[in-house]
């Protein structure tokens, strides 16, 4: 498989697990805000902030309100991380991958985008939750597809590395919107309204009935976090994916380095002690998590992405020190 | 609503489905039938069924940027079909790969002694002159002496009904995924006409052109490694492109994940290092194949790949320098290569076609500029023409003075009307102007696809088909028809 290949393959994945996962991040605030007594309500700025997105958000020169971030985090096609941009970016990696993808995975990714694309400027506050359900059931038909119909070849490979490392990455963000609220969690009153918050999040990942067979206890703080920090059997917790990803790194050759990145950021899951941490300190964790994240995905690019030459138009994914303190989205990948 | 073919008014052209006294023509009176019972508004949900899923098939033919992302341009597909039956078809093909095969003889003896010089039948001064002329492919003979491996030959017809050959494309021509995809969206909209109706199938093409790619391999042990050189996705064939790497099973490449080293082999670059490269479908002109012999400023070729190819360690197709007969100059000899070579009377005749280099030539074009088409000789895509019975006065000197200062540079020929087909226009059913576009495949064997891409000038009254001018398509059917 071409290295260029691969890259587009890692990078298609990588933008469809975001926009599905930006939908979730949109849909569980929302929640969020209808759940939360009026005083406690974080507002919308926080999601700005996950996404790494202030900067691009304050040179837009909006009021920081819902319709304005929820407008920036959809259908911004200028920030590079909203769903439709995210959805653009696959669509013009999937353009060159049609040699590599099953014919109905680019019909229906087109299809979709072109639906996305009409609607979402448009949408009216009240279909918003349907309408990114639906953007979200849109994407997992494309994850099916390529399940049930592309053969587990190195373009497969690729792709598995990116949709679980940005899975991890987005659900480490997820879990995240809870911290940035300034909420003391004992504060007076607010019990009830902190389990709503987990449910909520553990429903905005389609992980609540997973937790229930799993935990069987009922909705906490620290089994929630155990839960999608650390599971091992469900798809969507940071280590379940790590853990993908290690599995896929070995099918391919020469990938001692990035094994141990990965066995790295791993370790640093298992032994950290969510539980024990506040809000602010869960924060800390979550960046290093994604920091790890983004030491592995460095590897890859290492290992298998082309050699850059200074006039290719298309720098290598890097990030200054500066940057890495307001954990960015990815966004500097070829869009083809 | 009843479609009323009295009404269709295609008098004076040659419609290629209805005949001189408004009745269907023998291989198009099933296809006529249907759509008069299907209605014109049955047939305009049809063509709307058919533009949805090019859309959604995500079949372009260019795509270019625009505010927030780039836009893909639907490739224009006419449903009503275009009609030639078998016998007819047989006759042509049999011309086409006559023509080529005396092409291929053409451009290995350019390269080579130059025979047809010596024996007075082929100036040498057009070679010469010759911006496709390639000085480094002198004396280089590519596996079985084959040049242009890939050829994309424009058919007319005249309003008299006879077919001529326009032009050769011998660099790299394009269209042939569409006539594949034109055929998968016509049985999609008009399933019943492919039950009742031979229609001869097109969907080979890939195998065909695979085999023959593997034929070229410099190695042998093995199933050798066939790539597909493509510019890049903002190429206006890139669709195409895409098309046939995954139709054959090739890896698509672009010219940055190539290299050719020490050894003077071709690699890729791939997630397990570098794998060598034996045959490249080369979708990129000579100009831009390698910086070293050609364009220095090219990004889009491969350092070095003239070298490699010189050594027989990689195959191109079609080889560099093929583009010498792809001059509408040359292709005036045409007919006179066929006798030369092989010793046949043409069966395809050229379009009659006045030779602005040669001085009473010149004469008689500058005098009749009013009735005739004048042409750049190497120009493709419809640019750079003078159509002199539209064209203004001013547009007319204009060339003149072209012409006086670079006769080599041009030709003339007379206007052809070519055929019509009935065309869903607004509607309506009106005749519009069509050519044909088949591809011919030389290796071991010599392949035609069955039919070709049929390209229509949407315009009432326009002779202008290119797809870069407004042209639309349709899907070509060679009927067997029992005599």
């Amino acid at each position: 498989m071409l290295s260029r290949v691969a890259e587009n393959v890692y990078w298609l994945a990588r933008y469809l697990e975001r926009a599905e996962n930006m939908a979730r991040l949109v849909n569980v605030n929302t929640h969020l805000l209808l759940d939360l007594p009026p005083e406690y309500r974080p507002g919308w700025l926080p999601l700005i902030d996950i996404t790494g997105s202030r900067g691009l958000f304050d040179a837009r020169d909006k009021r920081p309100e819902e319709r304005e971030i929820v407008h920036f985090l959809t259908a911004d096609l200028d920030n590079p991380g909203s769903i439709l941009s995210s959805l653009h970016s696959g669509r013009e990696n999937a353009r060159a991958l049609r040699d590599v993808l099953p014919t109905e995975v680019w019909e229906h990714l087109n299809e979709l985008f072109m639906e996305i694309k009409e609607k979402l400027p448009a949408l009216s506050k009240r279909n918003r939750f349907h309408f990114l359900q639906h953007t979200i059931r849109g994407m997992q038909t494309l994850t099916g597809q390529l399940e049930g119909t592309m053969s587990r070849n190195d373009a497969f490979t690729l792709l598995m590395l990116g949709r679980n490392l940005e899975r991890a990455d987005m659900t480490s963000r997820i879990i995240d919107v809870r911290s940035a609220q300034l909420v003391p969690t004992d504060a007076p009153g607010f019990q009830p309204f902190d389990t709503i918050h987990w449910l909520t999040l553990l429903k905005s990942l389609s992980g609540y009935q997973m937790y229930r067979l799993s935990q069987r206890t009922r909705v906490s703080r620290s089994a929630v976090l155990e839960f999608v920090l650390r599971d091992l059997q469900f798809p969507r917790a940071c280590l379940f994916c790590l853990k993908e990803v290690e599995h896929f790194l070995q099918a391919l050759p020469r990938s001692a380095g990035v094994l141990d990145s990965l066995e790295e950021a791993c370790s640093f899951l298992v032994s950290a002690q969510p539980e024990t941490l506040d809000q602010p300190a869960l924060h800390e964790l979550l960046d290093r998590l994604q920091l790890h994240i983004i030491i592995v995905h460095e590897g890859i690019a290492q290992s298998y992405f082309p050699l850059r030459a200074e006039a290719s138009g298309q720098s290598q994914v890097q990030f200054s020190s500066d940057e890495r303190q307001k954990m960015p989205l990815f966004s500097d990948a070829p869009s083809g | 609503m009843s479609i009323n073919w009295t009404s269709y008014c295609a008098s004076g052209l040659h419609d290629e489905l209805i005949g001189p006294g408004g009745g269907a023509r023998v291989a198009g009176r099933a296809l006529i039938r249907h759509l008069s019972e299907l209605g014109s508004e049955e047939l305009g949900v049809r063509q709307q069924a058919a533009e949805l899923a090019i859309k959604v098939m995500g079949v372009t033919f260019t795509v270019y940027h625009e505010q927030g992302g780039s836009i893909d341009r639907a490739w224009p597909l006419d449903i009503i079909p275009r009609i030639i039956s078998s016998r007819e078809w047989n006759r042509i093909a049999a011309g086409l790969k006559q023509r080529v095969a005396a092409l291929n003889h053409f451009i290995d003896d350019v390269y080579h002694e130059q025979r047809i010089v010596k024996d007075g039948v082929f100036p040498h001064h057009i070679i010469a002159s010759s911006k496709n002329f390639r000085p480094n492919c002198v004396g280089i003979s590519p596996p079985q002496g084959c040049w242009a491996h890939i050829c994309g030959s424009d058919l007319v017809r005249d309003k008299d009904g006879t077919v001529y050959v326009l032009e050769d494309n011998l660099r790299v021509p394009s269209g042939v995924s569409y006539m594949i995809e034109n055929r998968q969206v016509v049985k999609r909209v008009l399933p019943e006409l492919f039950e009742n109706t031979t229609i001869l199938p097109v969907d080979d093409y890939p195998s065909q052109l695979h085999e023959m790619l593997v034929a070229l391999s410099p190695r042998r042990e093995r199933l050798p490694e066939v790539v597909v050189l493509t510019p890049g996705i903002y190429n206006s064939a890139y669709f195409e492109h895409s098309y046939l790497a995954r139709q054959m099973g090739c890896e698509l490449v672009e010219g940055r994940d190539l290299a050719v080293r020490d050894d003077d082999c071709v690699y890729m670059q791939t997630i397990h290092g570098w794998t060598r490269i034996d045959v490249i479908y080369r979708r990129i002109d000579d100009d831009f194949l390698d910086p070293d012999s050609f364009r220095a400023d090219s990004t889009l070729g491969v350092p070095g790949l003239m070298r490699a190819w010189a050594k027989g360690n990689v195959a191109l197709a079609n080889a560099p320098g093929a583009g010498v007969a792809d001059d509408k100059l040359v292709y005036t000899y045409v007919p006179d290569m066929i006798r030369y070579y092989l010793d046949e009377d043409p069966i395809l005749p050229n379009v009659p076609s006045w030779r602005c280099a040669e001085p009473e030539h010149l004469e008689h074009v500058l005098q009749h500029l009013d009735s005739l088409v004048v042409k750049p000789v190497d120009g493709s895509g419809g640019y750079g023409m003078l159509m002199g019975p539209t064209a203004s006065q001013r547009e007319r000197n204009h060339f003149a003075t072209q012409l006086k200062a670079a006769p080599r540079s041009f030709i003339a020929q007379p206007v052809i009307t070519l055929s019509t087909v009935p065309t869903f226009v607004d509607d309506r059913i009106e005749p519009r102007h069509v050519d044909l576009r088949p591809f011919i495949l030389s290796g071991p064997k010599t392949y035609v696809t069955t039919g070709g891409l049929t390209r229509v000038a949407l315009r009432e009254g326009s002779l202008v088909v290119n797809s870069s001018q407004g042209g639309g398509s349709k899907d070509t059917w060679i009927v067997d028809v029992e005599a």
